[in-house]
């Protein structure tokens, strides 16, 4: 595919995203110490979504891809919440 | 549409490449060949879960035990589950006729990653290979159902853990068999193939490929926790360490009800094949098909509590889930209707794969109606784990998708093989089948209605006639698949050299000798902007 632009990106930045993920991972243990209650899994949830989210956005390249490669991995995610959300009527209300 | 091939290249089924006999075979990454290697291992799996499907209905023939012992049956319906739905029903349709058919109904020379479609299929063996362990070696055959429920999945004495190993790499299997044609539709495209051109068979592989893709790592997931469970009593299902059960069941459906449809899309798209084409008529309502095939995809994947509605779930849950079980029926009302529609008018031409087509439409519509009465709340609790469910499933695994699946092998069979079945034999064969299905299945539903419960060796004696009229069906039914097997077994070999398009159809596998070159085309087809897949005048 000679025809399409190959981004480059800067060391700098996935050694800041390096950096960022790795602090996110002492986050999400040092989380644990503190009592959330039911909300405990929710904490650890949005820790690795936000992780998968910078993974995905810088080391898989999808920030500088085409649309529609965006939009299904968007939807895919969609699917994802949706089925936790779901799943959770029935615990929430059991 | 445009016609593209050298008649002097060798076809795929003769070409000689790098190994030869075998080694040709499944060292291939041909596309085609790789079809053929999953139909036949496939068939042999299909025959074993027949055999076992016929013993059991032998158990029960009689009440009390008639040939097995109640273990032995737990088993046999275990296996024949197993078998049926992840080495028969899920790679069915796409692995066998979406391998087959797909590239050159877009018009491409290959799936966009060959190497890995070849892998799908080994990886397929070694599931079928690991499951089969699970019933020769150790400690007796699984027992648990194909759902393998916890609790008791990991509280089982029998050989469990090779059987969900094995069910875990099929998964694989069809991951990658679904991201392989995700691609392919999306790159491979021949020029001017639009998404408003493709087939709809095409289509229904589109949505597909998506569930196997998202759906199927999850029970993947699952059943690895299952045999932590099962080794290390990890607590995440085990009520007696604190997890939850029905936290297993969400999880498996997430996946399996899914699954249902990954069976039953491209039984539709087969079926929105063969009618057209015998109706030599435009396909009724192109986009209302499509839409509804990407409604049944997505919302399939929200629906999958309706098989737990006795499991304990909440209240607000069972209102959720029996709200879009009935939402789901609607798109395929919907496709119903189109192919009604599509016969209205059409100059119809009866041949074998229409009346296999006609008659999928009868017992798809009895197996969609009697789902929703599993899907309202109330009739659920009266017939749940009854005789009425095994029927209605029957009804729609196997007279959806398998019916559809004997439609597309008599359609598409002149095709894969160049040479034509014997039409009255083929014709024989379906009416012996069909009536032996009715008579098999039908009777379950009265069964279940009068309160006889599944997966049990022995019955009341109020129930006895039904289960001699449904082992009768099973007899009859086994008799029609004799005879449409050894026809088209011998027509493979034997039968007249079948035409290059002998249906008349308008897509792009017609237009390629039968059987196809190696490459399936010399030049990459190019479709006109009027051309289309059921552009019939």
């Amino acid at each position: 595919m000679s025809e399409e632009k190959h981004h480059i990106v800067p060391y700098r930045v996935y050694i800041i995203v390096l950096l960022a993920l790795l602090a996110l991972t002492f986050a999400s243990i040092g989380i644990t110490s503190i009592e959330l209650g039911e909300y405990t899994v929710a904490g650890a949830l949005i820790f690795a979504c936000i992780k998968s989210f910078l993974v995905l956005t810088y080391f898989m390249h999808l920030k500088y891809d085409k649309k529609y490669i965006r939009a299904m991995v968007v939807f895919v995610f969609v699917i994802f919440v949706v089925m936790i959300v779901i799943t959770f009527l029935d615990y929430l209300y059991r | 549409m445009q016609t593209a091939h050298s008649a002097n290249e060798a076809n795929y089924l003769t070409y000689k490449g790098k190994y030869k006999g075998l080694l040709g075979w499944i060292f291939s990454t041909d596309h085609k060949r790789i079809g053929l290697l999953y139909l036949y291992s496939i068939l042999t799996m299909f025959s074993v879960g027949v055999l076992l499907g016929l013993a059991m209905k032998f158990e029960l023939l009689a009440p009390g035990k008639t040939i097995m012992e109640a273990q032995t049956y737990n088993s046999a319906f275990t296996v024949h589950g197993v078998i049926m739905i992840f080495m028969v029903v899920i790679p069915g349709l796409p692995a066998v006729f979406g391998n087959i058919m797909l590239p050159i109904m877009i018009g491409a020379k290959d799936v966009a990653f060959p190497k890995l479609n070849l892998l799908s299929w080994w990886l397929y063996v070694l599931g079928v290979i690991l499951v089969l362990a699970a019933l020769m070696f150790g400690s007796g055959a699984p027992d648990t159902g194909w759902t393998f429920y916890a609790p008791y999945s990991f509280k089982s004495g029998t050989n469990l853990l090779p059987a969900v190993f094995g069910a875990f790499v099929l998964g694989f299997s069809s991951i990658l068999t679904g991201l392989n044609f995700l691609v392919t539709i999306h790159r491979l495209r021949c020029p001017g193939m639009k998404w408003t051109k493709m087939p709809l068979f095409v289509w229904t592989l589109y949505g597909t490929a998506w569930i196997q893709l998202l759906a199927t790592p999850v029970v993947g997931i699952t059943l690895v926790l299952v045999a932590l469970e099962r080794m290390f009593g990890i607590g995440v299902f085990d009520p007696a360490l604190g997890g939850d059960p029905v936290l297993y069941q969400h999880l498996f459906w997430i996946y399996s009800h899914p699954a249902v449809y990954v069976m039953i899309l491209p039984a539709m798209g087969a079926i929105s094949e063969i009618i057209p084409t015998f109706s030599q008529k435009q396909i009724f309502g192109y986009k209302a098909i499509i839409a509804s095939t990407m409604a049944i995809a997505f919302v399939g994947y929200l629906v999958w509590g309706h098989h737990m509605f006795t499991a304990g779930m909440s209240g607000t849950a069972q209102y959720y889930f029996s709200l879009l079980t009935f939402i789901v029926a609607i798109p395929s009302a919907i496709k119903v209707f189109n192919w009604i529609s599509t016969m209205y008018k059409g100059s119809i031409n009866v041949q074998t794969p229409l009346y296999w087509a006609a008659s999928f439409v009868f017992v798809f519509l009895i197996g969609g109606l009697s789902g929703l009465v599993l899907g309202a709340l109330a009739t659920d609790i009266y017939v749940h784990d009854t005789a009425f469910v095994v029927a209605h499933f029957h009804y729609i695994v196997f007279g959806g998708t398998g019916f559809a699946f004997f439609a597309a092998a008599h359609y598409w069979f002149p095709k894969i093989y160049g040479r034509m079945y014997d039409k009255g034999w083929a014709n024989t064969g379906w009416l012996v089948f069909f009536i032996g299905f009715l008579a098999l299945y039908t009777p379950m539903f009265y069964l279940g209605m009068m309160g006889m419960p599944r997966r049990y060796y022995d019955y009341l004696d109020e129930f006895h006639s039904g289960n001699i009229l449904s082992t009768f069906g099973s007899w009859i039914m086994v008799t029609g698949l004799v005879i449409i097997v050894v026809n088209l077994v011998r027509s493979a070999r034997k039968g007249e050299p079948a035409e290059m398009n002998p249906w008349h159809s308008k897509t792009l596998e017609w237009t390629v000798s039968s059987p196809p070159p190696v490459e399936n085309f010399d030049e990459l087809p190019v479709i006109a902007e009027d051309d289309g897949p059921y552009n019939y005048k």
